[in-house]
C-alpha cells in the first residue's frame, strides 16, 4: 500500500540514528546494531520519537546488518534483524500509530570494495544483503531502504537481492557528493538509468551533504527520474569541533530547505547523520501542506557504465566493433587461447580513437561462451569505463553477462521474431538495458522502409507488455550491401528517417555491411555513414580506427551545429597534417637502427625499423642477430646497475612492437619461431598487487616464452591444476606482503604434492632468499631478469 | 626538478641524477595523467590516548601493542587515526597501462606513491595547523605496517574512522588496502613541542627495504 501513496502524497522518513546513538555513548568503531540486543529501550525510544515528530517511514537499526560487516558471537544476524523489525513496530504500538507507520529494512553497504577493484565477488555481496532481506521480511519489514550506497555495483547486488528473493516495495538511495558523483564516480544520470532498469520503487539521495549542497544534485536526479524521488541530507557538513564530528544545521533552517526540496519535487523526505527528532519535527510541520509534484515520465535513452553514461538521442554515437571473432583470424585466436588482454587492448584502442561505447561479441562455436563473455565484461570494466553492448545470441551467456555488468548495458539484440522477443525481453525487464531490436521477424527482412517500420512498432509493442518503455529501445534500421541490393542504402535511410520522425525512437545501424563485396569499401561507408546520420542514425557501430568513418563523424557533428564552435573538430584536425608524412620509409625514423630503437626504448621506431629491415632479412634473423642481442645488451646493463627498471621496460615495450611485425610477417608466410617453454605466472590469493608479475610476463615473452598468466589473487587450486593440466615445467609465483606469503607457502606445497615435476621460482617485496627457502620455492628472483635466467636454465 | 618527479623517481629506484631524459619524461608524463585521474580524499578523527605500559597505547577503545609505535606516540596525550586514498580511478589507469604500456604503467605505479606521500604530508600539516592553535603538536605519521606495528591494526582504525563509506576506503580479506593507493596510519599529538623530523621510513626498523631514503 505504500506504492500507492508514493508519488501521490508527500511522505516522511526519519532522521539520524547512528549519530543519535552516538550522543547516547555509543563508540567508535563499535557495532550499532548490537546496540537492539543491550539497549532495547533506547532504540524503541528514538523510534519514537520520530513518530511523534511526524515520520511516515521509519529505518530498522539496521544499517550494518550483514554479514560482511557484522560479526558477533553473542548474537545472530537473524537475532538482530527481528528485535530490530520488531523495535520499531513496539515503538509505533506505544505511540498509538500502530499500522500507519511504515517499517522501513535500513540496508547499507557492506563496507567492502567489489571485484575487479576489490576482492568480493559480486555473488558474495548479493547474498550478504540476500540474507539480511529475507530475514526482514520474515520479521514484517513493510519495505527494505538500501542506502548510503557509493557504488553502482554495490546498489545493483542489492538492488537485484531484494526483488529476486522478497516481494517488498525497494528504496534506493545513493550518497553523491557536490559534484554530483558517487566515491566510484557514477554520475546521476547513470544512477538513475541503473536503478530505474532495476525496477526500483524509488531512487534518491542521501547523506554526504547537507540540504543546501544536495539542491544541484537534486535538480539533476529530478531532471532525469521517472520514479519518485527521496532525499534525506545531514544536518549539514560535518565540522570536527574538540574532536567530535558535528553537524551545525539547525531543525529550523533544516526545515526551511526542506520546504523548497519538496516545492522542487521530491516525494519522500527525511533526514541523515545530524538530524534528530527535532529536526524531523521542524520539517514535517512546514511541508505537510506542500502539494506534492506528480511524477513525470522522462524520454533520455541513456546507457552507462560504473563511471559515465552516455546518452542516445542528440548527435550520433560511436559504437566500437572490434570485439568481434568474425572474420578476424587473430581475435579467434586469442579467443581460443584464452587471451584477455588482446581483447582489451582491442577496447582500450577504440576508446582512445573516439569510440562513446564498445560492443562485446565473444562468441565462436566449441567455446563456454557464458564463461567468457562474463569474464570480458568484468575485464573490459576494469580497464574503461565506456558502457558496453552485450552482443550475443546465448541467452545464457547474454543472462550471465547482464548480471554481472556494472550499469546500465546495451543489448544486440532481440529480433521482430516472437521467439527471440520471449527470451530476450523478460532479461531486460529484470536486469534493465537498453535493446537493439532488429527489422526483422519470421518473414526474413522486409525490401520496403513500411515493413520494417511495422515491425519496429511491433517490437516497441512487445516490449511495453514488459513494462520496457520505448526509450529504452533502438531500432535497427538494417544496411543491406548495394552490390546485390541497389535500393539498399535508399531503403535504409528512409527507414532511419521514418523511425526518427513517425516513431520517434533512437536508431542503430552495423554501417559498413552497405559496401560488402565492393572494393575501397571505406569510401562507399564514410559516404553512408554521413548519410544516415543525416537521416537520424544515433548511434553507428563502426570500426573507430577507420580514418574515413572518424573524418566523417567528425565533419558531420561540426557541420550541424552538434559541435559548439568546432571544438571536437579543431582539436583533432588541427595539428595533424593534410597528408600523413610518408614515416615508413626504407630508413626508419631519422635513421634509427633496430638495435638502437630497442636500447632507448623506443617504440615507434622500432616497429618502422624492423619494418624496413624486413626488406633485406628474413624474421628469423632479425630476432636472433639484432632483437636479442639487444634485449640482452640493456637487460645486462639492468643488472649492472647502469639501465634502470623504466628503461628496461621501455626497451621490452620496443622490442614487443618488433615482434608483432616480424610475427605477421611470418604468420603469413607460415614460418615459426620456436617457443622456449611455457610459464605459469600467479599473484597468489588474497593478493592484489600484481604489477611485479606483470613485469616479469613481459620479459619472458620477450625472450619467447610463452605464458599463461592467471592473474592475481589466484587460488593455489586453480595454480596446481593448470600446471598438471598442461604439464607446466616452471610456476612463478608473486606476493606483496607478509599476510599473503602464507598462500604463497600453500601454493607451493600443493604444487610439490600435484606436480612434482614443476620448479617454483618466486619474487615480491617482502620475499629474500631465506623467506624463500622457507616456504619451499626452488628459486628466488630479486628482480625480473633473474626470473628470465631461471626460466633459461629450466628450458 | 620537481620534488614529486624526484620522489617517484626515487621509487622506481633509480639513484639520484642517473635518470636518463627518456625516464624523466616518462615519469613527467605519467604524473600529469595521474593528476587528472586520481581523486585524494582524506579522513582524520581525533582519540584520547592512554599509555597503558608493557608496550602497549590505547586510542579510544582500541588498545595497541607495539613497541615502535609506543616509542613513536611517547608522551602524547592524543592521537589523530588517519586515512587517505587516491581512489579507484588511479588503480584503473596502473592496470589499464599495464595492458599496453608496461613501462608507464610502472611509472604510474610509482608516481601514485609520490602523489600519495605529498597529499598526506599537506594534510598532516593542515591537521597539525589546527591542533597547534590549541597547543597539541604533531609527531610523525605512523602506519599499520612499520615496525612491529601490525598491519591488521589497518582493519580497526578504519572501523573507527568509518573509513568505507566516508571516503571509500576498505581492504581486503588478506588486509590489503582497496583502492590499492591508499594510506591508514596514527599520528600522536603532544602537547610539547619537539624538533620531530618528518621522518616516516627512519623509524621503520625493515633496514633492507629497497625504497629505504
Amino acid at each position: 500500500m505504500i506504492r500507492e501513496r508514493l508519488g501521490r502524497e508527500l511522505l516522511f522518513f526519519d532522521g539520524g540514528m547512528g549519530t543519535v546513538l552516538q550522543e547516547k555513548g555509543l563508540q567508535p568503531g563499535e557495532l550499532p546494531e548490537l546496540w537492539n540486543i543491550t539497549h532495547p529501550e533506547e532504540i524503541r525510544g528514538i523510534h519514537r520519537r520520530y513518530m511523534e515528530a511526524g515520520s511516515d517511514i521509519v529505518l530498522t537499526n539496521t544499517f550494518g546488518a550483514n554479514s560482511l560487516k557484522f560479526h558477533h558471537d553473542s548474537c545472530s544476524l537473524e537475532e538482530i534483524v527481528n528485535a530490530a523489525v520488531g523495535h520499531v513496530k513496539a515503538a509505533a504500538e506505544q505511540c498509538g500509530r500502530a499500522g500507519r507507520v511504515y517499517t522501513a529494512l535500513d540496508v547499507g553497504p557492506t563496507g567492502k570494495l567489489l571485484k575487479p577493484m576489490g576482492d568480493l565477488d559480486f555473488e558474495s555481496a548479493y547474498e550478504a544483503f540476500r540474507e539480511v532481506m529475507v530475514l526482514g521480511e520474515k520479521a514484517g519489514a513493510d519495505l527494505i531502504h538500501i542506502e548510503t550506497m557509493s557504488d553502482t555495483y554495490e546498489l545493483k547486488a542489492a538492488v537485484l537481492a531484494a526483488r529476486e528473493n522478497t516481494s517488498l516495495p525497494v528504496f534506493a538511495t545513493a550518497i553523491f557528493d557536490e559534484r554530483g558523483k558517487l566515491l566510484t564516480g557514477a554520475d546521476v544520470p547513470s544512477v538513475v538509468a541503473l536503478l530505474e532498469g532495476l525496477r526500483v520503487d524509488a531512487l534518491g539521495i542521501n547523506c554526504g551533504l547537507g540540504p543546501e549542497q544536495m539542491l544541484p544534485v537534486l535538480e539533476d536526479i529530478l531532471k532525469y527520474s521517472s520514479l519518485p524521488v527521496i532525499v534525506k541530507p545531514n544536518a549539514g557538513l560535518p565540522k570536527q569541533r574538540d574532536g567530535q564530528t558535528v553537524y551545525d544545521v539547525t531543525p529550523g533552517d533544516f526545515a526551511g530547505v526542506m520546504a523548497q526540496i519538496v516545492e522542487m519535487g521530491a516525494a519522500a523526505v527525511g533526514g541523515c547523520c545530524g538530524t534528530t527528532p527535532e529536526h524531523i519535527r521542524a520539517m514535517t510541520e512546514r511541508c505537510r501542506k506542500i502539494p506534492v509534484t506528480p511524477v513525470k515520465e522522462k524520454e533520455f535513452t541513456v546507457v552507462s557504465s560504473y563511471g559515465a553514461s552516455v546518452f542516445l538521442g542528440t548527435g550520433s554515437k560511436i559504437i566500437g566493433e572490434r570485439i568481434n571473432p568474425t572474420g578476424k583470424k587473430r581475435f579467434k585466436q586469442a579467443l581460443k587461447e584464452h587471451d584477455i588482454d588482446y581483447i582489451l587492448r582491442e577496447g582500450i584502442a577504440q576508446e582512445e580513437r573516439g569510440a562513446h561505447i564498445l560492443d562485446v561479441n565473444v562468441g565462436l562455436p566449441d567455446i563456454d561462451e557464458p564463461a567468457l563473455m562474463k569474464e570480458t565484461v568484468s575485464s573490459l570494466q576494469s580497464v574503461t569505463n565506456l558502457p558496453l553492448q552485450i552482443d550475443t545470441v546465448d541467452p545464457v551467456a547474454m543472462e550471465a553477462a547482464l548480471r554481472i555488468y556494472n550499469g546500465k548495458a546495451m543489448v544486440n539484440s532481440v529480433s521482430g521474431k516472437q521467439e527471440s522477443m520471449d527470451m530476450v525481453f523478460p532479461l531486460i525487464a529484470r536486469y534493465g538495458g537498453v535493446v537493439i531490436g532488429l527489422t526483422l521477424d519470421e518473414n526474413g527482412i522486409p525490401e520496403d522502409p513500411e515493413g520494417r517500420v511495422r515491425i519496429a512498432e511491433r517490437i516497441i509493442n512487445e516490449g511495453a507488455k514488459y513494462g520496457i518503455k520505448k526509450k529504452d529501445i533502438v531500432i535497427d534500421a538494417l544496411a543491406m550491401t548495394i552490390s546485390s541490393e541497389p535500393e539498399g542504402a535508399k531503403v535504409t535511410l528512409e527507414t532511419l528517417r521514418r523511425l526518427r520522425d513517425e516513431l520517434g525512437v533512437c536508431t542503430v545501424l552495423g554501417v559498413s555491411n552497405i559496401s560488402f563485396g565492393l572494393p575501397r569499401r571505406p569510401v562507399v561507408n564514410a559516404a553512408f555513414y554521413t548519410m544516415a546520420m543525416m537521416n537520424g542514425l544515433s548511434a553507428g557501430i563502426i570500426n573507430p580506427a577507420s580514418e574515413d568513418m572518424m573524418k566523417a563523424w567528425y565533419a558531420y557533428h561540426a557541420l550541424m551545429n552538434l559541435d559548439s564552435n568546432c571544438e571536437r573538430y579543431i582539436e583533432k584536425y588541427a595539428s595533424s597534417p593534410e597528408v600523413p608524412a610518408l614515416a615508413a620509409s626504407a630508413a626508419g625514423v631519422g635513421g634509427v637502427t633496430l638495435d638502437s630503437a630497442i636500447e632507448k626504448g623506443l617504440r615507434d621506431d622500432a616497429r618502422l625499423a624492423t619494418e624496413s629491415l624486413m626488406q633485406s632479412e628474413a624474421p628469423l634473423d632479425i630476432i636472433n642477430t639484432h632483437l636479442i642481442p639487444a634485449l640482452n645488451r640493456v637487460g645486462d646493463g639492468f643488472e649492472k646497475g647502469t639501465v634502470f627498471l623504466p628503461q628496461l621496460l621501455m626497451s621490452a615495450e620496443a622490442a614487443k612492437a618488433a615482434f608483432a611485425v616480424l610475427k605477421d610477417q611470418m604468420d603469413k608466410s607460415g614460418e615459426v619461431q620456436e617457443k622456449k617453454g611455457t610459464v605459469v605466472l600467479a599473484t597468489v590469493k588474497g593478493d592484489i598487487h600484481d604489477i611485479g608479475k606483470n613485469i616479469v610476463k613481459v620479459l619472458l615473452e620477450n625472450y619467447s616464452f610463452d605464458v599463461i598468466d592467471l592473474g592475481k589473487d589466484v587460488p593455489p587450486e586453480t595454480i596446481a591444476d593448470t600446471v598438471v593440466e598442461k604439464k607446466i615445467r616452471l610456476a612463478g609465483l608473486s606476493a606483496l606482503m607478509t599476510t599473503t606469503v602464507v598462500s604463497m607457502e600453500e601454493t607451493i606445497r600443493l604444487l610439490r604434492e600435484k606436480a612434482p615435476w614443476c620448479k617454483v621460482m618466486v619474487g615480491g617485496a617482502v620475499l629474500n632468499q631465506e623467506y624463500a627457502d622457507m616456504i619451499g620455492a626452488d628459486f628466488y628472483g630479486k628482480d625480473a631478469m633473474q626470473s628470465v635466467h631461471y626460466a633459461q636454465k629450466i628450458f | 626538478m620537481e620534488k614529486r618527479i624526484e620522489e617517484a623517481i626515487r621509487y622506481l629506484g633509480i639513484k639520484k641524477g642517473a635518470a636518463d631524459a627518456g625516464t624523466y619524461a616518462l615519469v613527467k608524463s605519467s604524473f600529469q595523467e595521474l593528476e587528472r585521474a586520481a581523486e585524494p580524499k582524506s579522513i582524520c578523527r581525533i582519540f584520547e590516548l592512554q599509555e597503558c605500559g608493557d608496550e602497549t597505547i590505547q586510542i579510544g577503545n582500541m588498545k595497541i601493542r607495539s613497541k615502535s609505535l609506543s616509542r613513536n606516540l611517547k608522551n602524547c596525550e592524543r592521537a589523530v587515526l588517519f586515512g587517505a586514498t587516491l581512489g579507484t580511478a588511479a588503480d584503473r589507469l596502473i592496470t589499464r597501462a599495464g595492458l599496453t604500456d608496461m613501462a608507464r604503467s610502472v611509472a604510474l605505479q610509482a608516481c601514485a606513491a609520490a602523489l600519495l606521500e605529498e597529499y598526506c604530508d599537506q594534510r598532516q600539516e593542515e591537521i597539525g595547523r589546527e591542533l597547534e592553535r590549541e597547543g597539541g603538536y604533531l609527531r610523525p605519521r605512523f602506519s599499520p605496517g612499520y615496525g612491529d606495528f601490525d598491519i591488521r591494526y589497518q582493519e580497526p582504525i578504519m572501523r573507527m574512522l568509518d573509513c568505507s563509506k566516508q571516503i571509500g576506503l576498505s581492504m581486503t580479506d588478506g588486509c590489503m588496502m582497496t583502492p590499492t593507493k591508499s594510506v591508514t596510519a596514527v599520528i600522536g599529538v603532544s602537547p610539547v613541542k619537539e624538533r620531530c623530523p618528518v621522518q616516516g621510513c627512519e623509524a621503520c626498523k625493515s633496514a633492507d627495504c629497497p625504497y629505504r631514503r
